[in-house]
């Protein structure tokens, strides 16, 4: 049976930790798994009735293929619970999210255990191609002459290895780093550094803020095996200043650029998780909710400003729903660069940009900033590629809740130039029940 | 006659198609397969049957679930009245292994479950063993726990097939090893999964592969010049844990294999006349009672049907983090509450540290029970748990609190149990709006090795939690003893009087090495001095102090002084003793005249309160007294318990000795009423 509603019960996210240039304490599956444990444990009501379980994960570790499943036994959810991983770049959290709305509405499932996960300090060094034919040549030389020909042929450029974490971040396409790509955005714009340091500052100063309000109780404490726990993001800097972000060298255009990695996400590992219902299971269950999932959009543009895909997903549902921007509470951007927020900020707020790209008549609008992203974003707690969709979209349910607010708009870019948003909805009566 | 016909009660033949004899084997109303006296002498019949028209082979297997056979029947081994007895009973099972060695065509057992004693004496005289390595595979030979060695022609073919120094090794502490680490050894010829196993057992009947021999230091050690010298070192390792005196068994297994290793025929003679005389001796009849006292306490778990599926333990700190680890282990969900993240990171690293030690190098095992330990600083688990299980510490109202405030949020029907050691359960019971639901699950430090818990009722605990308690507790893989609340309960209170009298006698200038000694000899696993440093001097000081109360029982002023100045034992690494990186340093020249009275004076107080403990019926009755010292203080396993020793020493005797001490030392040492009626 086709469900009306499709509703977000209940999410848990991991503190996120910063990459710090050496393997994180856990791996993608161990991280997904503790996170959500207590979630599982504190709605039992909806974990026994789970239906199926999605993941996004671009890099799952090579003991994880399909880490959805992985995640899933680990987890001790009944083996007859099908499980499965999916990707789309930087939205694959929030693929999964969308993925379990589907099935939801159209009756496939009536709950679903969705989320994302990233440990991007272990992406992989592999081996460059002359390498592997090397040790290819190798394998098959027989006679000991033929190896010591084969060995003959070995070159020092071979050892040099393969960064799989740049290559990911690089579109292959077009030939550009992300942080090249908002580069663009920021000529396209005109974004100076001073903007973008000064956006960089505030989303430190609001995520120390959240933590010290006490309005982020949906992070879960992680412990190694070491004896250690990990209660937040690592990457807060409270201390961030526009002077001290001043001081940092461009990172992606030498000499010349404005993107440093201080105006950037960090690159963090992190995994967030919702669980989704149909509105048959929250009543049979007597589930709480935060908020339904009210509309969803994907949209693609140009590879070259892929940051400016927030606006391209956003317009449609915008139109579709008849909102307009003070129809809409809260605003989630997930932010990959700063100038890269800042330009959609500024795409919305130009007729040209509307009329030419986004087929609008005139201008969206401005979106306030005090209602934009007012927890902080990747730049000061981290883009966990596979996880910061589900992310955004936990976080302003729990905001929609915590401001007694009705509507929110999530939305994030996505490398290889697409967009992703999602419409959530805070209903009074549900939260009554 | 075919040997097809299936006139037999405990076996099962058929005869496949490849003309292969498949023996199963099928004890008729038992849940294991044991080899009976009735299941040798079917098994005779059978084989006479196979001697006189040859199949292309023979294979053994268990039509018993995950078990192939649990050895010989130890209650026919207590029916063993004298040496003649013994030798008969000995004798039949020799035939019958002998028999099955000479079939020509090939033998082989199909192993999967355990193969213990007997059963492994049966596989080792089939010419193959194949072996599914499953986790519930294990093959050994575990005899010397019962105070004798293999009978059944186990010693020579354990060590033709494995060499004697891996086969004595195995047989002398009695360990059943896992599929892997008996391949290794030779035991087995071939380590396979159970999905293989028919295939791997067939191809052993069509292939009928050479032997593999031990492997050259195995065969040197068998040589004549070098027995002795072996035998030597052998007899080091075992005096380390289990004194001549007391044990004999594995000191006659070394003998019978440094005297006759040479003859196998011999030896097997030898092997006869040597356990026909040490079954019908004191320390193997004590033994055989132990197993059973064992038995009964596994049969406290089984009088009712409980599966808890959520454990939530409340205080990470040692207690409770390693009954939360070792539940984990036991495949159980749990989840621990502590007050912050600071404490349970430390909880998950100790966890973590069981793990691997229970696990050795097996990361799946590890990651698998590692997920299913849930650390819950807010506390959300005691709402999905089944059982609660409370390790704070030790104050009533604390815990009082804590109960008033976990109990509306706990499912209906679930037990909370706590691991006091020293609150009366009805003190904490009477804050709880079902009183009923409340029990006392006291595990032993350390969790992971102590195999005893006493399972506390008091006035109000209901009888069905009360069995629900002990069959969790046998599930997760300990002994259940049900004890009356009362202070010290019965292991405690048991032991205190003793270790108290130990630190007197400290007092008075005795050296503590004189007073462990004197323990030792008798055969306690540890003197009560180094036990007390172990423990904890404060710790024990606090159970103690308790105690007093209630026992009358004065606190010894060197205790209070010694925990005073903060030398609290080994963890502080000074205590009665001093201790260098964690070894105890004693000095050894120490001597005194008299260990005899200082044994007495240890032992006497024991013994005295465990007949008090009988008067006031702490526990159902005197076997229960008996399990609860050995499982729970090791009292010298080979004298079977306190009560048993009382009566095997005569009652007369030691009121007598208990009058003299009174005269010596005072009134500590009046007898208990009790000793008057135990005569009856």
């Amino acid at each position: 049976m086709a469900s009306k509603n499709v509703y977000i019960v209940d999410g848990s996210r991991s503190p996120q930790l910063k990459a710090r240039g050496r393997q994180g304490p856990f791996s993608a599956s161990d991280m997904a798994v503790q996170t959500a444990r207590p979630l599982l444990l504190r709605n039992s009501a909806a974990a026994e009735n789970i239906d199926e379980v999605i993941l996004g994960c671009m890099m799952p570790g090579p003991d994880e293929a399909n880490i959805a499943r992985v995640v899933a036994l680990r987890l001790g959810i009944s083996q007859r619970v099908p499980a499965w991983t999916v990707q789309r770049n930087c939205a694959s959290g929030m693929q999964s999210i969308d993925s379990a709305f589907h099935n939801i509405k159209s009756g496939l499932s009536d709950i679903v255990l969705a989320g994302g996960v990233e440990v991007m300090s272990h992406a992989p060094l592999l081996l460059n191609s002359h390498m592997v034919n090397w040790m290819g040549g190798m394998a098959t030389a027989r006679s000991p002459m033929m190896k010591i020909k084969q060995l003959s042929k070995l070159r020092p450029h071979f050892l040099k290895p393969v960064i799989a974490l740049i290559r990911g971040l690089t579109d292959h396409v077009v030939g550009l780093n992300m942080g090249q790509t908002a580069e663009e955005i920021a000529y396209r714009f005109n974004i100076s550094r001073a903007q973008m340091d000064e956006y960089a500052v505030a989303s430190h100063q609001r995520l120390a803020q959240a933590y010290d309000n006490g309005a982020l109780d949906e992070v879960e404490v992680l412990y190694d095996s070491n004896g250690n726990f990990y209660a937040e993001d690592d990457g807060l800097r409270r201390d961030s200043s526009v002077e001290n972000l001043a001081r940092l060298r461009p990172a992606f255009d030498r000499n010349y650029g404005n993107v440093t990695a201080g105006n950037s996400a960090q690159i963090t590992d992190g995994a967030s998780w919702l669980i989704l219902a149909s509105e048959k299971a929250v009543k049979k269950y007597n589930l709480s909710v935060l908020a339904k999932i009210s509309d969803t959009q994907w949209a693609g543009l140009d590879p070259k400003v892929m940051g400016m895909g927030p606006v391209h997903a956003m317009t449609p549902i915008m139109q579709r729903n008849k909102l307009s921007i003070d129809d809409i509470d809260y605003w989630e951007i997930n932010e990959a660069f700063a100038t890269q927020v800042l330009g959609c900020v500024a795409a919305w707020n130009e007729d040209t940009y509307c009329k030419e790209h986004l087929k609008l008549k005139k201008a969206m609008g401005t979106i306030p900033h005090d209602r934009l992203n007012i927890d902080g974003g990747g730049i000061s707690l981290g883009h966990p590629v596979g996880a910061s969709g589900a992310r955004i979209i936990l976080h302003l349910a729990k905001l929609l809740e915590r401001k007694k607010a009705k509507r929110g708009l999530a939305s994030l870019c996505i490398g290889g130039g697409q967009g992703g948003a999602m419409l959530i909805e805070r209903e009074e009566k549900l939260e009554q029940q | 006659m075919s040997i097809q016909d299936n006139k037999y009660k405990h076996w099962k033949l058929e005869l496949d198609e490849a003309n292969i004899l498949w023996l199963h084997m099928d004890v008729a109303e038992s849940k294991v397969n044991l080899l009976s006296s009735a299941v040798i002498d079917e098994l005779n019949a059978i084989l006479d049957d196979i001697k006189k028209q040859l199949p292309q082979g023979v294979i053994i297997l268990s039509d018993k679930k995950d078990s192939f056979i649990f050895g010989a029947d130890i209650k026919e081994f207590t029916e063993l009245e004298n040496q003649q007895q013994a030798v008969t009973f000995l004798e039949r099972g020799h035939a019958l292994m002998n028999k099955l060695e000479s079939i020509s065509c090939p033998t082989v057992s199909m192993i999967h479950g355990m193969c213990l004693g007997g059963g492994t004496e049966l596989s080792l005289a089939c010419r193959y063993r194949v072996m599914s390595d499953e986790n519930c595979s294990r093959i050994g030979l575990p005899e010397i726990k019962l105070g004798i060695f293999p009978g059944y022609g186990g010693t020579v073919r354990s060590i033709r097939r494995a060499g004697p120094l891996a086969a004595m090794n195995m047989m002398l502490t009695g360990s059943a090893l896992p599929t892997r680490v008996a391949k290794k050894i030779g035991l087995i010829d071939e380590a396979v999964p159970l999905r293989q196993l028919k295939h791997a057992a067939r191809h052993f009947v069509m292939d009928a592969p050479k032997l593999k021999q031990p492997g050259l230091v195995q065969r040197v050690a068998n040589y004549r010049i070098l027995r002795p010298l072996v035998a030597a070192q052998m007899r080091k390792q075992v005096a380390r844990k289990a004194k001549q005196q007391h044990y004999p068994a594995p000191y006659r297994l070394i003998e019978l294999w440094k005297n006759y290793a040479s003859n196998p025929e011999q030896m097997l003679q030898q092997e006869i006349k040597e356990v026909s005389k040490l079954a019908i001796n004191e320390t193997a009849r004590n033994l055989v009672r132990v197993f059973f006292l064992q038995e009964a306490l596994k049969k406290q778990g089984k009088q009712v049907e409980y599966k808890a599926r959520h454990v939530h333990v409340i205080g990470g700190g040692i207690m409770g983090g390693d009954i939360a680890s070792w539940c984990a282990i036991q495949g159980y969900t749990v989840s621990v509450q502590d007050q912050s993240p600071e404490r349970l990171a430390q909880t998950t690293k100790r966890a973590q540290t069981s793990f691997k030690k229970k696990y050795k190098k097996d990361r799946r095992a590890i990651t698998a029970a590692s997920d299913r330990l849930i650390m819950d600083h807010k506390g959300i688990g005691v709402a999905q748990a089944d059982l609660v299980i409370e390790a704070i510490f030790e104050n009533a109202e604390v815990k009082r609190e804590l109960y008033q405030n976990i109990e509306p949020r706990m499912k209906e029907g679930a037990i909370l149990a706590t691991n006091t050691s020293s609150i009366k359960l009805e003190d904490l019971s009477s804050c709880l709006k079902n009183p009923g639901r409340l029990v006392g699950l006291h595990f032993f430090n350390p969790v992971a090795l102590m195999p005893l818990v006493e399972i506390i009722h008091g006035n109000n605990t209901d009888p069905n939690v009360l069995q629900q308690a002990s069959s969790f507790a046998r599930n997760i893989g300990k002994l259940p003893l049900p004890v009356k609340s009362s202070p010290g309960f019965l292991v405690n209170r048991i032991l205190m009087p003793y270790l108290l009298e130990a630190v007197i006698m400290v007092d008075e200038g005795i050296a503590p090495e004189s007073i462990d000694k004197a323990a030792t000899d008798f055969g306690m696993p540890m003197g009560p001095i180094e036990l007390a440093d172990t423990v904890g001097l404060d710790i024990c000081k606090n159970v103690a102090s308790i105690l007093s109360k209630t026992m009358n029982m004065e606190l010894p002023k060197n205790l209070e002084q010694i925990v005073k100045i903060g030398h609290l034992g080994k963890k502080t690494g000074s205590g009665f003793y001093q201790y260098k990186n964690g070894k105890v340093q004693k000095n050894k020249k120490v001597q005194h005249k008299n260990i005899q009275e200082i044994q007495d004076r240890m032992i006497m107080k024991l013994l005295n309160e465990s007949v008090a403990c009988l008067r006031e019926g702490i526990v159902e009755n005197a076997d229960m007294i008996d399990a609860g010292v050995i499982f729970g203080t090791g009292f010298a396993p080979f004298r079977s318990g306190s009560i048993h020793h009382i009566h095997d020493q005569g009652i007369e005797k030691l009121v007598n000795k208990m009058i003299q001490l009174e005269k010596r030392f005072g009134e500590r040492f009046k007898p208990d009423e009790y000793w008057q009626k135990l005569k009856v």
